[in-house]
C-alpha cells in the first residue's frame, strides 16, 4: 500500500508516495537521505532517531511516516542557517564538549530543542527529564548538560 | 604554568561542528552504487551439531544474490587470538552467536526473509556455562580437539615469596569478588562495506580502531581464498563509539568480504541492536580469590589471587586481559611478594574482548575492596591505609614497572579533602575511596608498539598530518592538531588531521591501552619536529639570523623583540618553495616508544610511563529498598600534561559514567548462553536521569617521554569506580557486596542478612 502526503519539512513543503509500513526514520534516512538522523536501536530505546514532530520531539523509528502527513517536521539538517552558521544548540554542543562519537548528538540537540522551545528558562532537572530517553555512551552527559545550559544562555530557543 | 599557544587549550573537537549539523558519515550512512545488503543467521543453540543445512529456498527467494554456508568458506579463513573461528560454522556449534549462514540480497528486508528460509537440522548436545564447572574433567568439552576446557595459557607469576610474608604478616584478609558480562553499547552499532575492484582488490570500510592490523587479518581472509598478492584498503567512516570493541575483526567482516566476492558487488553489514548485544564480544567475567596481608603498621605484605575468566566459546582478546590485571595486581601500591594465577575457561557462553580498561576493572574491583578490608582489620582509616602504600616516582615495581611520574599523593589528598569537606555523620551515608594504576606511556603487548605520522604543509600554511592513530570520539584529532600546532606555531585551524584511510596514512598497531595521546602523539610529534627544523633553516637564511634566536608562533616566525626579523610563515614557505631548486615541507615519523614486551616471568617494563589516580565516592543507601544514590563523585588523576583539558574532562566523566553502570547496573543476563536482555530497556544503561555529579581533578605531572609532558586517559576513568562504590557502601551501611554489578536486591539482601547476624 502507498499514500502521498505531505509536510512541512525544515521549512520546505514536501510531498512524497510512501509504503504504509514506513516508519518516518526510514522516509527520512532510506529514502530521503537525510543522514544526520541516527538509528541506534530502532526500538524506542535510545533517542538517537529523535525528530520534533508539531514542536515535540519523538523517536522517528516508532513514529509512522504516513503519521506525518500534514505535519511540521524538524531535523537536524534543518538547524543551521543558510550561510552555515550553526544554532545555539549546535554551536553550544560543539563549544562546551557535548560531542564526542557524535552518534547520540543529532537526538540529543533536537530533544534539547524541543525542551528549550517549549521552556527557554528549563533547569537542570528539566534538561535531565527532557533527555532522559536519549542515551549516551561516550560523555556521562555531563558537558551534555552544560551544553544545553551554555545554549540556553545563547538563545537557544530561537531559530 | 606553562606557556604554550595552543597545547592545554579547551579547544572543541575537530568534527564536533560536522556531527552537530548531522553531516558526519558513519559506516550505518555509506550507500554506494549497486550495493547488497547482508545478513547474519546465528545459532538456535548454545551447543549443538549442525546436521543438515538447506539453503534451496533462500536462494530461490527473488532478490538474493548469495546464500553461504559453514561450506562457503575457505579452510584457512579464521579469526581471533589463536586464529581458529572461522566466520561462519561447520558441523558444529559451540555459542548462541556462532554463525551459521550468511546472505545477500537486494534490500535489507529480503536478506532477513532470506534468513527465515534456511532449514537447518540440529542436535543438541549438552552445555557448560559454567566456568568452574567446565574445569571437571566430566564436563562436557566445548572444543573436542582439546583435552580440557582450560586454555593452554599460563598466566602466572610470582614474585617474592607470598607463603612467608603471609606467616610474617600481622592481619589478613581473604574473600572472593565475582564480575559479569558487560558490554560496549556502542550507540553506533557494527557494521561494514566490503567491495572488490576489477583486479580482486578490497576496499572494506569498517568501524575498527586497529586498521592496519585488521589491514593484515583481512590479506589473510584474501589468501585464503585464493587471492594473492592483492591490496587491501581499510576506510574508517566516523566511528560511532568505541571502547575496545574494535580491536579484533570480525565474522560480520570477514562474511561482508565473502559476499561481495561471490556477488562481485559491495555489501553492506550492519548489526541491528539486537545482534550489537547478542553477537559482540563483552567484558570477561572473572571469579577473583584474593588474599592480602600487611604488617601491624599497615604496611602491605603480599597479595596473592587466584582466577578463573570466563572465556566463552571462542578465544579473542579477552583471553589475554591477565596480562593487563598484572597490572594492578603487581603494582598498585608497593608490594613486595605478589602471586598471580589465571585460567581461561571455554564454555559455551559469549566471548570476550577488550573493553576499556583491558582487565584492569575486574583486578581492581578485588584489589581495592579488599584493601579496605584488610585496613579495617588492621584498625586503620582506609585513606591512610592507602598513603602508607602508595607508589612513589622512582620506585621499580616487581613486575619490573619505572614508575616514572606519579601523582597518586596528590590524588589521595585532592579526594580526601573534597570528601571531608561534608561531614558524614548522616545515617545510611558513607564515603568510600579506590585508586588505580594504568599504563600511559603505551603498552607493548605486540611485537612493535609503534605509529606512524606523515606531514607535509602547503604555501598557505596549512598542514595535513596523516596519522597511523584512530579517532573514535575520544579526540585523537584534537590532540593531533594541538601538538602539531603548537610545535610549528600555527593555530589549529590550519591543521587537517586524516587518520580515516590505510591507502595514505601510515602504520599504527591500534587506539589501545590508552596509547594514542602519548604514541599517536610523540608520532606527530617528531614529523613536526622535522618540518620545524626546516622552517628555521630557512628562516635563518631568509631572515639573516641564527636559527636558535627564531621563534614561530601565531602564524609567523620572528626574532623576539625585533620588529624587523619577522616573517608570516605562509611567506616564508612560498619563498621556501618558489625559487630556484625550489622545496615544500613534508617529513614523516615512526614513534615505537621504548617500552618492553613482558619476558620471563612476565617481568618488564611495558610502558614507557604510568599513570595514576584515585575516585572517591559518597553514596546514601535507602536501606527498604537497597537502592544506592551516588550524592558525589570526585575523580582525581595524574594525567602528565592535558593536551585538551575539555575533552580529558570528557573522557573522565564518560568512563566514570560507565564505571558506575559497571558497579551498579549493567549486566548482560545470560541463561543456559542465551543472551535474555539484548536491549536498552533490559540491560541498564546510566541515562540522562541517573546522571550524577562528578568533579574531575586533573594534575600535571609533566612526564619526559610524553608530548608535551602527556600520558595516556582513555581508560583509567573506569577503573576504579566500582571498588570506590562497594567501598562506600560499606561504610553508609556495614555490608560487603563482592559481586558486580551491585544490584539494590543484593544491597537489601545483605543489609537483611546483617540485621539477622547477632551482635558481637
Ligand atoms: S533508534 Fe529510535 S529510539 Fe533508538
Ligand atoms: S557522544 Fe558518543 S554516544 Fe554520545
Amino acid at each position: 500500500m502507498t499514500t502521498n502526503i505531505s509536510f512541512l519539512l525544515n521549512g520546505d513543503q514536501i510531498s512524497y508516495e510512501i509504503k504504509d509500513h514506513w516508519t518516518l526514520l526510514h522516509l527520512l534516512r532510506e529514502e530521503m537521505g537525510l543522514i544526520g538522523t541516527k538509528e541506534g536501536c530502532g526500538n524506542g530505546e535510545c533517542g538517537a532517531c529523535t525528530v520534533i514532530v508539531d514542536k515535540l520531539a519523538v523517536n522517528s523509528c516508532l513514529y509512522l511516516a504516513i503519521d506525518a502527513d500534514k505535519k511540521t517536521i524538524e531535523t537536524i539538517e534543518g538547524l543551521a542557517s543558510t550561510d552555515g552558521t550553526l544554532h545555539p544548540l549546535q554551536q553550544s554542543f560543539v563549544d562546551n564538549g557535548g560531542i564526542q562519537c557524535g552518534f547520540c548528538t543529532p537526538g540529543m540537540i533536537m530533544s534539547s530543542k524541543a525542551l528549550l522551545d517549549e521552556n527557554p528558562n528549563a533547569g537542570r532537572e528539566e534538561i535531565k527529564h527532557a533527555l532522559a530517553g536519549n542515551i549516551c555512551r561516550c560523555t556521562g552527559y555531563i558537558q551534555i548538560f552544560e551544553s544545553v545550559e551554555a545554549a540556553k544562555k545563547m538563545g537557544g530557543q530561537n531559530e | 604554568m606553562s606557556n604554550y599557544n595552543v597545547v592545554g587549550k579547551r579547544i572543541p573537537k575537530l568534527d564536533a561542528a560536522q556531527k552537530a549539523m548531522g553531516r558526519a558519515e558513519y559506516i550505518q550512512d555509506i550507500k554506494l552504487p549497486g550495493m547488497l545488503y547482508g545478513k547474519i543467521l546465528y545459532s538456535k543453540y548454545a551447543h549443538a551439531k549442525i546436521i543438515k543445512i538447506d539453503i534451496s529456498k533462500a536462494k530461490a527467494l527473488p532478490g538474493v544474490h548469495a546464500v553461504l554456508t559453514g561450506n562457503d568458506v575457505p579452510e584457512k579463513m579464521k579469526m581471533g587470538f589463536y586464529k581458529d573461528n572461522p566466520p561462519i560454522k561447520k558441523g558444529k556449534v559451540c555459542s548462541f552467536r556462532d554463525e551459521v549462514a550468511a546472505v545477500a540480497a537486494k534490500t535489507p528486508e529480503i536478506a532477513k526473509k532470506a534468513l527465515g528460509l534456511i532449514e537447518i537440522e540440529y542436535e543438541e548436545l549438552e552445555g557448560i556455562f559454567d566456568p568452574e564447572k567446565a574445569m571437571e574433567k566430566e564436563s562436557p568439552l566445548v572444543h573436542e580437539h582439546s583435552k580440557s576446557n582450560v586454555l593452554n595459557l599460563p598466566w602466572k607469576l610470582h614474585y617474592g615469596d607470598v607463603e612467608k610474608a603471609q606467616e610474617e604478616a600481622a592481619f589478613v584478609v581473604e574473600d572472593r569478588f565475582t564480575t559479569t558480562w558487560v558490554t560496549h553499547c556502542c550507540m553506533g552499532t557494527s557494521g561494514a562495506v566490503a567491495l572488490f575492484d576489477a583486479s580482486d582488490n578490497l576496499t572494506i570500510y569498517t568501524n575498527t580502531q586497529i586498521p592496519s592490523l585488521a589491514q593484515k587479518d583481512f590479506l589473510e581472509s584474501l589468501k585464503a581464498m585464493g587471492l594473492k598478492n592483492k591490496r587491501v584498503r581499510v576506510i574508517k567512516p566516523i566511528i560511532g563509539g568505541g571502547f575496545g570493541s574494535k580491536l579484533d575483526t570480525y565474522a560480520y567482516e570477514h562474511i561482508a568480504i565473502l559476499l561481495a566476492h561471490k556477488c562481485r558487488k559491495p555489501v553492506k553489514l550492519i548489526f541491528d541492536r539486537m545482534e550489537e548485544f547478542t553477537a559482540t564480544s563483552t567484558r570477561q567475567p572473572a571469579i577473583i580469590d584474593i588474599k592480602q596481608g600487611c604488617d601491624k603498621d599497615g604496611k602491605l605484605l603480599f597479595r596473592d589471587i587466584k582466577m578463573i575468566l570466563d572465556n566463552g566459546a571462542h578465544t579473542s582478546w579477552g583471553a589475554t586481559t591477565p596480562s593487563v590485571m598484572m597490572m594492578p595486581i603487581t603494582s598498585l601500591y608497593r608490594v613486595d611478594n605478589v602471586r598471580y594465577d589465571a585460567k581461561c575457561v571455554y564454555t559455551n557462553n559469549t566471548y570476550s574482548q577488550a573493553m576499556r580498561g583491558y582487565g584492569n576493572p575486574q583486578a581492581t574491583f578485588a584489589i581495592e575492596s579488599s584493601i579496605d578490608m584488610l585496613a579495617e582489620k588492621a584498625g586503620i582509616d582506609p585513606i591512610e591505609f592507602r598513603r602508607i602504600n602508595r607508589n612513589h616516582p622512582g620506585d621499580i615495581t616487581p613486575q619490573g614497572f619505572k614508575i616514572t611520574t606519579c601523582g597518586m599523593d596528590l590524588c589521595l589528598d585532592t579526594v580526601e579533602k573534597e570528601l571531608r569537606k561534608t561531614a558524614s555523620n548522616e545515617k545510611s551515608v558513607g564515603i568510600g575511596i579506590a585508586s588505580l594504576i594504568h599504563v600511559g606511556g603505551g603498552a607493548r603487548i605486540y611485537k612493535s608498539d609503534g605509529c606512524g605520522a606523515i606531514l607535509k604543509i602547503d604555501d598557505y600554511g596549512k598542514v595535513d598530518v596523516f596519522t597511523g592513530g584512530t579517532d573514535m570520539g575520544q579526540g585523537l584529532d584534537n590532540i593531533t592538531a594541538q601538538i602539531v600546532a603548537e610545535e610549528l606555531g600555527l593555530l589549529v585551524e590550519d591543521i587537517n588531521v586524516v587518520h580515516s584511510d590505510t591507502d595514505v596514512c601510515p602504520w599504527d598497531v591500534g587506539a589501545h591501552a590508552s596509547r594514542s595521546t602519548f604514541v599517536a602523539g610523540n608520532a606527530a610529534l617528531g614529523a613536526a619536529k622535522k618540518v620545524k627544523a626546516k622552517l628555521l633553516e630557512f628562516g635563518s637564511e631568509i631572515l639573516d639570523t641564527p636559527a636558535e634566536s627564531l621563534v614561530l608562533r601565531d602564524r609567523l616566525i620572528f626574532v623576539p623583540n625585533d620588529p624587523e626579523k619577522s616573517m608570516p610563515i605562509d611567506k616564508l614557505l612560498r619563498k621556501a618553495h618558489f625559487s630556484p631548486g625550489g622545496t615544500m615541507l613534508m617529513a614523516d615519523h615512526f614513534y615505537d616508544p621504548a617500552n618492553e614486551n613482558l619476558g620471563k616471568d612476565f617481568k618488564g617494563n611495558m610502558s614507557m610511563t604510568y599513570t595514576f589516580g584515585v575516585h572517591g565516592v559518597r553514596v546514601k543507601v535507602d536501606e527498604e529498598t537497597g537502592k544506592v544514590q551516588v550524592l558525589e563523585y570526585v575523580a582525581a588523576h595524574d594525567v602528565g600534561q592535558a593536551i585538551n583539558p575539555l575533552l580529558l574532562e570528557g573522557q573522565v566523566y564518560g568512563g566514570v559514567v560507565m564505571g558506575l553502570g559497571y558497579a551498579l547496573s549493567e549486566e548482560v543476563v545470560h541463561q543456559n548462553g542465551k543472551n535474555m536482555n539484548a536491549n536498552f530497556r533490559d540491560y541498564k544503561l546510566f541515562t540522562a536521569k541517573d546522571a550524577v555529579k562528578i568533579t574531575a581533578y586533573v594534575f600535571e605531572t609533566p612526564d619526559e617521554e610524553g608530548p608535551f609532558g602527556a600520558k595516556g586517559i582513555g581508560e583509567p576513568g573506569c577503573v576504579p569506580t566500582a571498588p570506590a562504590i562497594a567501598n562506600a557502601i560499606y561504610d553508609a551501611v556495614g555490608v560487603r557486596i563482592t559481586n558486580l554489578p551491585i544490584t539494590p536486591e543484593k544491597v537489601l539482601a545483605a543489609i537483611k542478612e546483617k540485621k539477622k547476624r547477632p551482635l558481637n
